[in-house]
């Protein structure tokens, strides 16, 4: 016991900004911690934006930007936040950065935030977002925080390029709206509703379990 | 009424929140092991989008868009668009809506809260509660429409995740690949019990 509280100290101090432990913070939720096919999170917003690479594209760097800030900011505030009222606040501060992506989406990428629609706001309950600031944000540094926050939106990012890639390939023959396959390919209907999309993702689990050996009850 | 019932029907079908637009899937996917704990966050989420849909109508007529502050009389106020300050608005309502119907059923209705008690602060961050507000807000109805709207959502929700967590417990007696065993084959059932719900395209009443 007494070890370790010395111990602790001269451990943190000595943590540079990318020592080895932060890495991990950044590419472990690229996939042996992935948020949508490990944690089952943020599945919603998968399922419905990755039609088209371009706003899936979007989407992941929107969530990635909100989810480190927002864990960052929870971080700095976390030992002032009372415990009763925590999930407020939370929402209050995500909020807030949900709306200055969504405005700035609309400002300057009108087309892509017109195709995302609802789906900009509802990354505001996209539980990534929560979960991370939850589970990490509530009880570490800002620094490691902010880092937990980017892998998690790139994790998340991942997995709808991938699923972006087999839908518009397959769907419509095209990988950001450029003609791949040629007029003669006739896309297949199945990728283009989001039912297709929940195939994708079940098959993205598969191999990535396989893959890992991890096995579910 | 007509126009009520045809929306009622539609939203639990046609625009079912998690077979059209894939909505509070993490809930979904996470609670669907038992029936019996399906059915109670089904009530739950039919009570949510109930009360909060028409709730968020009326701060969004009376208060958020353009022009509905011309009823407090004030010249510089009935030009105001405060639209933007929506999300903040809903989320606002909904978590306090969600506590305050905590705290009441916790002092009530204990039973009940046995039940449903870990499944109401979910309820916050479930994306088809505040999709309910966002979507409403964007389709021109009237305060008893948005209500039947609301209802109608949460009935849907309710019947996908118990029919889903009936097929999740018969499929435990499957011989289904390992890796792909819990949540792939669920994901799959999902996109196949979607394209049952796609039959219901273009049926009207």
């Amino acid at each position: 016991m007494s070890t370790e509280s010395i111990e602790q100290p001269i451990k943190q101090k000595s943590e540079p900004l990318f020592g080895k432990k932060n890495r991990k913070l950044l590419s472990n939720p690229l996939d042996a911690d992935n948020p949508v096919t490990v944690q089952i999170l943020g599945i919603c917003s998968a399922l419905a934006v990755t039609v088209q690479m371009k706003p899936a594209l979007f989407m992941a760097v929107g969530v990635t930007i909100i989810v480190g800030l927002s864990s960052f900011i929870i971080s700095l505030m976390r030992n002032l936040i009372p415990n009763r009222v925590r999930i407020i606040v939370q929402l209050m501060v995500a909020a807030t950065l949900v709306v200055i992506i969504d405005q700035l989406f609309k400002a300057y990428a009108y087309d892509i935030s017109k195709q995302l629609s609802v789906y900009i706001s509802l990354i505001l309950t996209n539980c990534i977002l929560l979960g991370r600031i939850e589970a990490f944000a509530m009880g570490n540094k800002p620094w490691p925080s902010l880092l937990d926050g980017i892998g998690n939106g790139a994790g998340y990012g991942a997995i709808l390029m991938i699923t972006a890639v087999f839908r518009e390939l397959l769907g419509s023959g095209s990988l950001f709206g450029y003609k791949l396959l040629g007029s003669s390919y006739i896309g297949n209907g199945v990728m283009i509703l989001p039912a297709g999309a929940c195939f994708v993702i079940g098959l993205v689990v598969w191999m990535q379990r396989a893959r890992n050996g991890y096995r579910e009850e | 009424m007509q126009s009520i019932i045809s929306i009622f029907v539609k939203s639990v079908f046609v625009d079912n929140m998690i077979f059209a637009y894939f909505l509070g899937m993490c809930t979904f996917i996470a609670i669907s092991k038992e029936v019996k704990a399906a059915f109670s966050l089904g009530v739950a989420v039919i009570v949510a989008l109930t009360v909060t849909v028409p709730l968020n109508w009326i701060f969004y007529h009376y208060f958020l868009a353009e022009g509905a502050l011309a009823w407090t009389g004030i010249e510089a106020l009935a030009t105001i668009d405060l639209s933007f300050l929506g999300l903040l608005t809903y989320i606002s309502i909904i978590a306090a809506f969600i506590q305050l119907l905590e705290m009441i059923v916790e002092k009530y209705y204990p039973s009940l809260y046995n039940t449903l008690g870990i499944f109401l602060p979910l309820l916050a961050v479930n994306c088809a509660i505040l999709a309910g507000s966002l979507f409403m807000v964007g389709r021109p109805y009237n305060l008893a429409e948005a209500t039947a709207y609301g209802a109608g959502s949460g009935v849907g929700w309710f019947l996908a995740i118990t029919s889903l967590a009936a097929l999740r417990e018969k499929i435990k007696y499957s011989n289904v690949p390992a890796p792909l065993r819990g949540v792939g084959i669920t994901f799959i059932l999902i996109g196949l019990m979607a394209f049952g719900y796609l039959s219901f395209i273009g049926f009207t009443i």
